[in-house]
């Protein structure tokens, strides 16, 4: 088995937490598939940085982590916000911008 | 096909680690995607996280393994469900369909995407030479990373420092409420409550009225038997006024 059967899987998880992102309405699920996708990719840095045979792709994994988990506290922090002002966590009652 | 069996750079016991998990975590992920009550999600996920966690593990990442599980399956999914229980659980999807055909489409870009990921990997990298991390990891895998971090990376790092403060003054700000009326006080929320005109009361509140000379309910709506007060519930049938036994 070559440790390119990694960067298949992590392609399906890409596409399954993308098919998640378009398919649910609640804004936390949506959020939480776009976490499905930061891990895909994150996968891909690992195996990637395997089969470089150097650490590089380890550390850029390691800031993705720490951009999700930034990128986490505020999205939830607006989800709170959004909910608070109209009672609902569904991405189709967010429609002050929408032209 | 040859190819493929040429490169068999992975012990036995990281492919039987690999045919193992990777089913479960593909399955939860689809879970994630199609599970209807948003907690069951977060679960599967947390399912999926620990999966990739091992999967670094394996891969000579034992360093990204403990922050995988402490940083993302620790804080990250406690902070999901805290919020989830702060929106309320018993919110559901929608199951309307707003633009008509979205949920085929969505299928089949997804699909699309997998494909076109798949066979762009398998022509690029499938007969590509893994190197390994024997040689990066010959001190220990910490050690590098923190070598590699404190060398050529050192300047992203400092700005992750500035990036994690101005996430948590975001989150402060934005999940800060202004009080722009009164304080409200027990008599206040008990009277806006249970008095004229208020909403039928939430789930797991049984009782529409304070009056003390009224009968405890059973879930079912009945009066309870032993309550004090079911003597007076024929005279005292009405329901009570705002306020009435503050």
């Amino acid at each position: 088995m070559s440790p390119a059967y990694y960067l298949f899987l992590s392609a399906a998880l890409f596409s399954i937490g993308a098919a998640g992102v378009l398919l649910r309405r609640n804004a936390i699920v949506v959020f939480m598939c776009v976490e499905l996708m930061l891990n895909a990719v994150n996968l891909t840095l690992v195996t990637f940085s395997r089969m470089r045979g150097t650490l590089d792709g380890q550390i850029m994994a390691f800031f993705v982590m720490v951009v999700a988990a930034a990128e986490v506290v505020v999205g939830l922090a607006i989800i709170v916000t959004i909910f608070r002002t109209r009672q609902s966590a569904s991405v189709d009652d967010a429609n002050l911008l929408k032209w | 096909m040859g190819s493929l069996l040429a490169a068999t750079d992975v012990g036995t016991a990281e492919t039987v680690v690999f045919w193992v998990l990777a089913p479960i975590a593909l399955l939860a992920a689809l879970a994630v995607v199609l599970a209807r009550s948003a907690v069951h999600a977060a679960l599967f996920l947390v399912v999926d996280l620990f999966c990739l966690a091992v999967f670094y593990a394996v891969q000579d990442a034992p360093f990204l393994a403990a922050v995988q599980i402490t940083v993302y399956a620790g804080a990250i999914m406690v902070l999901f469900l805290f919020v989830l229980m702060l929106v309320g659980v018993d919110r559901s999807d929608s199951l309307v369909e707003t633009l008509r055909g979205q949920r085929v489409a969505a299928v089949l870009l997804a699909l699309g995407f997998a494909g076109l990921l798949g066979f762009g990997i398998s022509d690029a990298v499938l007969d590509m030479d893994s190197v390994g991390l024997e040689a990066a990891n010959r001190e220990s895998n910490v050690l590098g990373i923190a070598r590699l971090l404190f060398t050529d990376y050192v300047f992203v790092f400092e700005v992750t420092s500035a990036l994690l403060i101005v996430a948590a003054l975001g989150a402060m700000v934005l999940a800060h409420k202004e009080r722009t009326g009164p304080r409200p006080s027990q008599r206040s929320m008990s009277q806006r409550r249970f008095g004229r005109g208020s909403a039928p009361t939430g789930p797991g509140v049984y009782a529409e009225t304070q009056d003390a000379h009224e009968p405890a309910l059973l879930p079912s709506g009945a009066p309870a038997d032993d309550s004090g007060a079911s003597g007076h519930s024929a005279a005292g049938g009405q329901t009570g006024s705002a306020g009435g036994g503050a």
